[in-house]
């Protein structure tokens, strides 16, 4: 393929500024239509960005997750949509590029992924599993070298715009709901019978129906570790880490809307302070926390990489689990903070001070991976693990 | 100490099928262990052996078989007496 891209040769993050500023133009229609947000979707991958972290040798730039995060947070402050369908390819990038050692169908994926700028999916929802994704009702079936699955897949992210999808299920149909396994499937080999509308309150973009999934490949697709060990020592972490960095994009936005609204007022009455100055700077203070709370866990992740150990430590969970719960409060608490400083003109939609829009993407934070489930995960593993109190560990 | 093993894995472990199915060396997660379920067991070995789980051990592989939990137990013990 065309190794000397010139796109190559620009910066990860001028090349992610490049495609958030077209995300940014069809913001507003994406989310009011609920639709695909195509048009940023094709500026990433126009911008070669969906590869990014596959290592070199596999036909990717070995980008590390810090980067990615930084790409996800320009998004972030464009357009949500696109910067959460983005962070949730990357999240099953980093499953199978850390989890597929040796298998050559995997390696071989991860190049073509590269070549072809493909977009991955996942279906780890089910109906009947009580939204907790440790579990799983359906079951692959072996027979031979083909594997088949049947999923009632309540929720699955741009499902019919992605051009494969990894879907968890037990291992066996003798295995408990815990003993999972996940299994990759290109678009020629599924189905997806729609069951369910995604009409939101925010988030609109991500188009995240609910299907029938019908899959049917080589059974070599089936990742080979199993999905216990993928979950812990990357999914969660990776997940809370990327959609931390996008909420910080979220936010980040809302802040320079009320920073420009607080400028402007100055400007119309110099010598007086503005009534939203003193907002503002609690706003600022509040950002800076969010922030601080990505890169801390961004570079706890990054010195547990390749040690298994480290990153299936209790110490880590608990540590990404408060990156989740810390990062998704504090975005309402801010974006809430900018709308009383731009007042009606951030409530109003249509206006360069609106801030409807980032209110409401930000209040799924919240809820993707419910903060009640993960506090109450936490509490488990408190009961025995210690809390980590060292200040630069 | 496997039987006691055995016996705080029937008590704590929640699993689908009968701790006395379960081989020494048997995958446990496989078996059906979840993470609550492990957390619990741990309680359950630092009541009964007197014991308190160092951070370097609150693992997944710590839990993987009652042969792991055995070993790390016993490394526990030993260190614990030392100091």
């Amino acid at each position: 393929m065309n190794v000397a891209s010139p796109i190559t040769a620009l910066s990860l993050a001028e090349r992610a500024q490049r495609a958030a500023k077209v995300a940014a133009e069809f913001a507003d229609t994406v989310d009011r239509e609920a639709r695909f947000p195509k048009e940023g979707m094709d500026a990433v991958k126009a911008e070669r960005l969906m590869g990014i972290q596959i290592p070199v040798q596999h036909g990717g730039e070995g980008a590390t997750m810090s980067e990615v995060a930084e790409v996800c947070s320009i998004l972030g402050k464009a357009c949500a949509a696109t910067a959460m369908t983005y962070a949730m390819h990357q999240i099953q990038i980093a499953s199978l590029s850390d989890h597929a050692p040796d298998s050559a169908w995997h390696e071989a994926f991860l190049k073509r992924i590269c070549d072809e700028q493909l977009l991955i999916g996942s279906a780890t929802s089910e109906a009947g599993i009580g939204g907790n994704l440790r579990n799983s009702v359906c079951a692959v079936d072996v027979e031979g070298d083909i594997v088949r699955l049947e999923k009632n897949a309540t929720v699955i992210s741009y499902g019919a715009d992605a051009d494969a999808i990894m879907v968890t299920s037990r291992r066996h149909k003798d295995s408990p709901p815990s003993d999972q396994v996940a299994t990759l499937f290109t678009k020629d080999q599924y189905t997806l019978e729609h069951t369910a509308e995604w009409d939101t309150l925010g988030m609109r973009g991500t188009c995240s129906d609910g299907y029938i999934f019908r899959g049917e490949a080589p059974a070599e697709q089936i990742l080979p570790k199993p999905f216990a060990e993928i979950a812990a020592q990357s999914m969660l972490a990776v997940s809370h880490l990327l959609w931390g960095a996008l909420w910080f994009g979220i936010a980040a936005d809302a802040v320079n809307r009320a920073q420009s609204y607080v400028r402007a007022a100055a400007r119309r009455s110099p010598g007086q302070t503005p009534p939203g100055a003193l907002r503002l700077a609690e706003a600022s203070s509040m950002l800076q926390q969010v922030k601080s709370n990505v890169v801390a866990g961004l570079k706890q992740f990054e010195a547990g990489k390749g040690d298994p150990d480290a990153l299936s430590a209790m110490g880590f969970a608990v540590a990404m689990n408060n990156i989740k719960i810390g990062t998704s409060q504090t975005i309402l608490d801010i974006i809430n903070q900018c709308m009383l400083i731009c007042g009606i003109q951030g409530y109003k939609n249509g206006t360069p001070y609106s801030l409807g829009r980032h209110l409401r993407d930000a209040h799924s934070a919240q809820l993707m991976i419910s903060n009640d489930r993960i506090l109450g995960n936490t509490s488990t593993m408190l009961l025995v693990g210690k809390q980590e109190t060292s200040l630069l560990r | 100490m496997n039987s006691t093993i055995r016996d705080l894995l029937t008590k704590h472990g929640r699993l689908p099928v009968s701790v006395d199915t379960i081989a020494d060396d048997a995958d446990l997660y496989e078996a059906g262990l979840s993470s609550f379920a492990s957390v619990q067991l741990m309680l359950g070995l630092e009541e009964a052996f007197d014991i308190e789980f160092p951070e370097t051990l609150l693992n997944r592989k710590s839990f993987s078989s009652i042969n792991a939990i055995a070993a790390s137990v016993s490394q526990i013990t030993e260190t614990q007496q030392v100091a």
